[in-house]
């Protein structure tokens, strides 16, 4: 028989290369950029105090939380009527929807952001039909702006708000849901009591995930924003490589990743993490 | 099972369920009476529980009719037949409180909030969950999640009560405890009980009837008395309990019941012989048959060697082969049991006309 600790030992040295690349790869640098907060262009804690004063930081930020907010609800919502169908619709029907979450994994996020760009566009395919048809006299603004980049961000982030709503749902005690209906609830009734409300952790996990996720968004709003719905992301990146303001840039990028420790130490008091997965 | 207060009366007419190829039930009939307690018994995969999911409405039957007061429910859905179910598991409501999950049923059926809460409050009490109100499952024991189960099954008065075995995941004597409680709300509510189990013993205290499942077929049903008595087969003989089969010769019909031959010594049974005329089976119960030094001239009785014994506390189960090799147990007083394997050598073996009964020769 194995010992308990000789496993511990096994289990520690796979997962050494890993760890030893987050360290160097991630841990190390932003150790860097820290520094850089502190020190750039003055040592002081003066571009901690722009961050708090500067509009233009503030009014991205802002929109950074508005624009992730809405992106949560709307996959989360999507992700779970897709969700429902593939873990608990018939063999055709999970078919359908399995191919529908995994063939987006295959695409890059670029070739997606142009794609809808190719969709959106004043001369898209969307406004060209929906003036062909007459519904429209003028294009309608699709893209270069918010709507833009909360619809491609949407369809980027919806296949990862699915795995954790499907581990929810699989774990569903068949029998709970008969004897809702045996108790004499209707389908839509037990959905909305019984259903929902067992797969809570499953919409926690997957909320947060999707809000994570949509706050460090980079292409896709650069692309669809069109440069006129900036987002933090991008922001860090023109502090950084277009003005010489590496120190402002830094703040930012720390005070980003604090927030999402915060909301990851959040997630993990409710969730654990397989229930992600 | 639609007006509430009322027990009801089912009737199910030549029911039948195949999943793919496999027949889960057969050309099943059965009345269920108004009020009465019948337990559906058998081993796993004989169809009781198919049984009990047509009778709920989660399960369509292939063929048949199911009738309640009459009335043809066989395609009304499973919410609109509202038979109060209690599931193996008890499939509670998970993030419902014990209060919320007995009053779930009522909310369904709209009723005020006054009248919600009052019943909520007799139905905790009856089942004995007072102080437990705002817990949620998860902080239960397996007796009370059983109880909020019961009393959520039976809050809204069903005409009918499904109990797929309820009791499986309890211990011993818990169960024995949960079996007196569910006799007495039987008794209170004087509800239809239908009682899925495998559990032959828990079969014979609760029912008032109970009806034998084997390989989707139902085998007989009767008072518990009568199938363990008197079973019709040699399934239904064997699942009951402990029973001791010995072949006869020459079986005919004879005043008060029927003789034959057992190991070349005439014996006497007191039921009829009309189906199992000529070779047949004498089956008795081991606690019906007694030790002896002989037989009397008249009395049942055949030569046999004790060989074995096992203590069981109570009494003694005492293995015996007969003079022509068969193999037969009885449950005997344990100073009995001694003095007949100090002896080693031949006892008497008796037994009461009353308690054998005929079986076909070799068939189920």
């Amino acid at each position: 028989m194995r010992s308990y600790l000789s496993d511990r030992m096994g289990a520690a040295l796979l997962m050494a290369p890993l760890l030893l690349f987050l360290v160097l790869a991630y841990a190390w640098p932003f150790l860097g950029v820290v520094k850089w907060s502190f020190t750039l262009p003055t040592p002081g804690l003066g571009q901690y105090e722009a961050l708090l004063t500067d509009d233009l930081v503030q009014s991205v930020f802002i929109r950074t939380l508005r624009i992730a907010a809405i992106v949560t609800v709307v996959s989360v919502c999507a992700a779970y009527a897709i969700t429902v169908v593939w873990v608990r619709g018939t063999p055709a029907q999970r078919l359908i929807a399995e191919f529908c979450i995994l063939v987006p994994f295959w695409i890059s996020v670029l070739t997606r952001a142009f794609g809808w760009v190719a969709l959106l566009s004043n001369r898209g395919l969307i406004n060209t039909w929906l003036q062909a048809i007459g519904f429209i006299s003028e294009p309608l603004a699709l893209v270069r702006n918010e709507f833009g980049v909360i619809v491609g961000m949407t369809h980027f982030l919806i296949p990862f708000a699915v795995f954790p709503l499907a581990s929810a749902m699989r774990s569903l005690d068949d029998r709970v849901l008969l004897a809702a209906r045996g108790l004499g609830s209707s389908r839509m009734r037990t959905f909305w009591t019984v259903f929902v409300p067992m797969t809570r952790s499953g919409i926690i996990g997957s909320a947060m995930i999707v809000f994570v996720f949509s706050l460090g968004f980079f292409v896709t709003p650069a692309i669809l924003g069109g440069g006129r719905s900036v987002m933090i992301a991008e922001l860090i990146y023109l502090r950084i490589f277009q003005s010489p303001d590496w120190g402002l840039g830094a703040a930012i990028s720390v005070v980003l990743v604090l927030f999402v420790s915060v909301l990851m130490a959040v997630l993990f008091r409710y969730v654990k993490p397989k229930q992600l997965i | 099972m639609q007006q509430p207060g009322r027990a009801a009366e089912i009737k199910a007419i030549g029911i039948g369920k195949s999943f793919g190829s496999f027949r889960a039930l057969d050309n099943l009939s059965l009345n269920i009476g108004r009020g009465e307690f019948l337990t559906l018994l058998g081993p796993s995969g004989s169809g009781k529980t198919t049984f009990l999911m047509i009778l709920a409405g989660f399960v369509q039957p292939t063929e048949g009719k199911l009738f309640s007061d009459g009335t043809d429910i066989t395609d009304r859905p499973a919410e609109q037949r509202a038979a109060g179910m209690v599931f193996q598991g008890y499939a509670l409501f998970p993030h419902m409180s014990v209060e919320a999950n007995i009053a779930f049923p009522l909310k369904v059926r709209k009723k005020s909030a006054s009248e919600i809460k009052k019943r909520v409050g007799e139905m905790i009490e009856r089942v004995g969950l007072i102080g437990h109100e705002k817990k949620l499952p998860s902080q239960l024991s397996g007796g009370q999640q059983q109880r909020v189960a019961l009393a959520r099954a039976l809050v809204f008065e069903p005409g009918v009560l499904l109990l797929d075995e309820p009791f499986s995941a309890l211990d011993k004597s818990l169960r024995g405890q949960m079996q007196a409680e569910m006799k007495r709300l039987h008794q209170e509510t004087g509800t239809t009980f239908v009682f899925v189990t495998h559990d032959q013993s828990e079969a014979l205290a609760l029912s008032s009837r109970v009806a034998i499942f084997n390989h989707g077929k139902l085998l007989q049903v009767g008072a518990p008395d009568e199938v363990y008595d008197r079973p019709d087969n040699r399934f239904v003989a064997e699942f009951l309990g402990e029973i001791n089969m010995l072949p006869l010769k020459g079986v005919q019909p004879a005043d008060n019941g029927s003789t034959g031959l057992c190991e070349d010594r005439a014996v006497n049974m007191h039921c009829k012989a009309e189906k199992v005329l000529g070779d047949a089976i004498l089956a008795i119960r081991p606690e019906h048959m007694s030790i002896a030094r002989e037989a009397a001239v008249g009395e049942n009785g055949i030569a046999a060697t004790a060989t074995a014994s096992t203590y069981l506390g109570a009494a003694t189960k005492l293995d015996l082969t007969t003079r022509q090799g068969a193999k037969v147990t009885v449950s005997v007083p344990n100073e009995v049991a001694a003095a007949a394997l100090s002896k080693g050598n031949s006892v008497w073996l008796t037994w009461p006309a009353e308690k054998g009964f005929l079986l076909p020769d070799g068939g189920q």
